[in-house]
């Protein structure tokens, strides 16, 4: 019997030490290290665009004269920032037509920068004859629209376009007690369609709680007997979060507003407010009036809730008429008559 | 006596004591309340922005492209820490003869810290292993061109609402170590992809090459890249404000390029410690050691640091690009045949007849411009004969 040598190549390997095994990693959680991509990273990135480029607000401000529109949106801001801060005039003339006055300022606050445009619109309601006065205004928001529509079909489209449309429209209701005007519901039935309003009780000192209480209910009851939808749309709410959030807004809608741009000292604390000989009303008291809830609506909650209904919902409105305009005139042009999709 | 004399003092003395302290905390306290009182509130606006991102959640298209073999489907694997290949069947070289590069979409879902993120990897198998491989990217640059028109189709369509985005936001090319460089292959094909996606080329299977070798090849493929006239996705630059750390980060990063990467599926142990690795007899080459391969800063940039950029990129320079030439086109083939219906609904007839005008305008100046340089070289041939 012959033995065959098996040459070295031939011998199996070394078995592998046990330190070493090899096995195959499962993906998912629980694997400690394993399982972080890092995905969450990608959050930091936008913030950090986010603050590099700033944002934008446009707010409008709607009503007749006096009723403390100017003064109000300086209480927002904290600063000087409506257009009667900026002009020199002293003394207010209710001009002939209706104008409108954009001014804009830049705003920072820990960081974040904002390029904030009050529109004001001086004439509002206050001839005698009001007909048609919302026209103006309306023939200035579609006109921001269409700039921006413009720009978007552009060959060579800016990389960020300038946006220049109305995101809010706070519509100031004065403190009659009884109910809405024909003036005021056809204003917001018009303007609702076209852009957000959010409807407040100017002036609200002269109304007393139980008056104040008793006035938002009936402007709600007209508000929906003339099918107005104000801000926060119920049809726009996402999901239920959402609509619980927006639900508990809509029953405290419209809100009753002071605004003050003079500090008084009360309870040796210097605060915004109004002083009368049989008190001081706190701007920021919601046991004096309802200021502070605006602001947090306006800017520290809905903010970009606001502006994305803007453009995702009341431009393309806009958007999608422009269009079929353009393809029905397109059509007629090129004689077929056919509507192109 | 003096003691009962002394108590009374050192009473008052503590009152004294109390109020001051208390008058300074009530200092402090209006203070605070001063500056809370400036404090508008819209400084949460990156917040809200935050809340409403992560609703919506993310998506991300990768592309990987390179020879078989290279190790792509392995390091995607790594990166997203996910088994994407286990039902691929590896044709063997007969049945590749006939094979054309196709193009294969795998859709994963992944959710972390309550962030989700939709991620599509765009395969192409069959690239560059043809034994012909003359205009073998056809196929992927009629891809990505596809998804371009798709979206602008999208963009440019009544209903808006939900457009799914599906452009290709980076292209991970994979360049063999195992030459010396640039193949005439790897130049061809970024040079076809590198105004249509962003394109990152690795450097595959790093692991058979030594510290030296891999400096030398990256240098060569930096030199050649820039030779070529090839234009991979540059980093941005970092801003003045950023952190030492991440500022030297960035710097690291730009000098590694191209990334040397490995990847791996399975897990071995070393050290103590049960790390993504390849066993060799002659030792174990971690993934994720930084000295060993640069997985660790490929996964970083791409996905921890610059993904919204690399999308951001695609958005506002290789989709508008391709935008901006589609418009031309379409609105030449217009004015030549004016009873064409537009495919695309477009705006008012004075935009496209105002840019139609302007673009004649341009175009006559560079032909007046082109007759001019040939006119100048005529001469100068006329006169270099007469001499």
């Amino acid at each position: 019997m012959s033995e065959v040598a098996v040459p070295e190549m031939m011998m199996p390997p070394p078995a592998m030490p046990a330190a070493f095994q090899v096995e195959k990693p499962v993906p998912g959680p629980g694997m400690g290290d394993f399982s972080y991509v890092g995905i969450d990273a990608i959050l930091e990135q936008m913030r950090r665009k986010a603050m590099k480029q700033g944002f934008e607000l446009n707010i409008m401000v709607v009503g007749q004269s006096g009723l403390g529109k100017s003064t109000l949106m300086n209480t927002l801001f904290k600063s000087k920032v409506s257009r009667k801060s900026v002009q020199a005039t002293s003394q207010e003339k209710i001009p002939k037509t209706i104008d409108i006055k954009s001014v804009s300022h830049d705003i920072e606050e820990k960081g974040v920068r904002m390029k904030l445009t009050v529109i004001d619109t001086p004439g509002f309601g206050d001839q005698i004859n009001n007909e048609n006065c919302w026209q103006p205004i309306m023939k200035f928001i579609n006109a921001q629209y269409e700039q921006y529509l413009q720009e978007e079909i552009n060959i060579n489209r800016k990389k960020r376009i300038p946006d220049s449309r109305v995101h809010c429209c706070i519509y100031f209701i004065p403190p009659t007690g009884h109910c809405l005007r024909p003036l005021d519901v056809e204003f917001m039935r018009r303007l609702s369609k076209v852009v957000n309003i959010v409807p407040v009780i100017a002036k609200a000192d002269t109304l007393t709680l139980e008056e104040r209480d008793f006035f938002k209910q009936k402007i709600r009851e007209e508000l929906r007997a003339n099918g107005i939808d104000v801000y926060p749309q119920k049809e726009f709410d996402e999901d239920a979060e959402d609509r619980m959030i927006n639900d508990k807004i809509r029953e405290m809608i419209p809100f009753a507003v002071v605004g003050s741009d003079q500090e008084y000292q009360v309870n040796g604390r210097r605060l915004l407010g109004r002083k009368t000989k049989w008190g001081t009303i706190e701007v920021e008291n919601i046991a004096h009036c309802e200021f502070a809830y605006l602001r947090d609506l306006l800017i520290r909650t809905h903010m970009e809730n606001i502006k994305d209904i803007t453009s995702s919902i009341h431009y393309e409105v806009y958007r999608v008429r422009r269009l079929n305009e353009n393809n029905t005139a397109i059509a007629h042009a090129n004689g077929t008559g056919q509507i192109l999709s | 006596g003096i003691l009962s004399l002394s108590l009374p003092l050192s009473l008052s003395l503590c009152l004294a004591c109390c109020l001051s302290l208390c008058l300074s905390l009530c200092l402090s306290l209006s203070l605070s309340l001063s500056q809370e009182k400036q404090y508008v509130g819209f400084a949460t606006l990156p917040n809200q922005v935050h809340r409403k991102s992560v609703k919506k959640g993310f998506d991300f298209t990768l592309m990987v492209a390179g020879e078989s073999g290279m190790g792509k489907s392995t390091l995607v694997n790594s990166l997203f820490l996910t088994d994407l290949y286990k039902d691929r069947k590896l044709l063997n070289s007969e049945e590749r003869i006939n094979q054309t590069v196709e193009i294969i979409k795998h859709t994963v879902d992944i959710e972390e810290k309550g962030v989700k993120l939709k991620l599509t990897i765009v395969d192409t198998p069959g690239f560059g292993d043809a034994v012909n491989n003359n205009e073998c990217w056809k196929p992927i640059t009629d891809y990505i061109d596809q998804q371009f028109e798709q979206y602008f189709r999208d963009e440019s369509g009544l209903n808006r609402k939900n457009i799914q985005d599906n452009r290709v936001h980076c292209c991970l090319y994979f360049i063999p170590p195992f030459g010396h460089g640039l193949r005439p292959v790897d130049v061809e094909f970024m040079k076809a992809l590198h105004e249509k996606v962003n394109v990152v080329p690795l450097i595959a299977k790093a692991d058979c090459l030594t510290p030296n070798e891999i400096k030398k090849l990256k240098d060569r493929v930096r030199e050649e890249i820039e030779r070529f006239g090839i234009k991979v996705y540059q980093f941005p630059e970092c801003d003045s404000d950023e952190d030492e750390e991440f500022k030297q980060l960035d710097k690291e990063l730009k000098e590694c390029c191209p990334l040397a990467v490995i990847g791996s599926n399975t897990v071995v142990e070393t050290r103590g410690q049960r790390v993504r690795g390849r066993l060799y007899p002659w030792g174990i080459v971690e993934v994720e050691n930084q000295s060993h391969c640069d997985f660790v800063k490929l996964r970083n940039m791409l996905i921890r640091s610059h993904m919204h950029d690399l999308k951001d990129v695609t958005c506002d320079v290789h989709y508008e690009n391709y935008r901006a030439q589609c418009i031309q086109d379409m609105t030449s083939k217009l004015t030549q045949d004016n009873r064409m219906e537009s495919p695309i609904p477009i705006l008012p007839l004075s935009t496209p007849d105002v840019e139609t005008d302007r673009l004649i305008k341009m175009k006559d100046e560079e032909l007046a411009r082109m007759q001019e340089m040939l006119n100048k070289m005529q001469q100068q041939i006329h006169d270099g004969k007469d001499q």
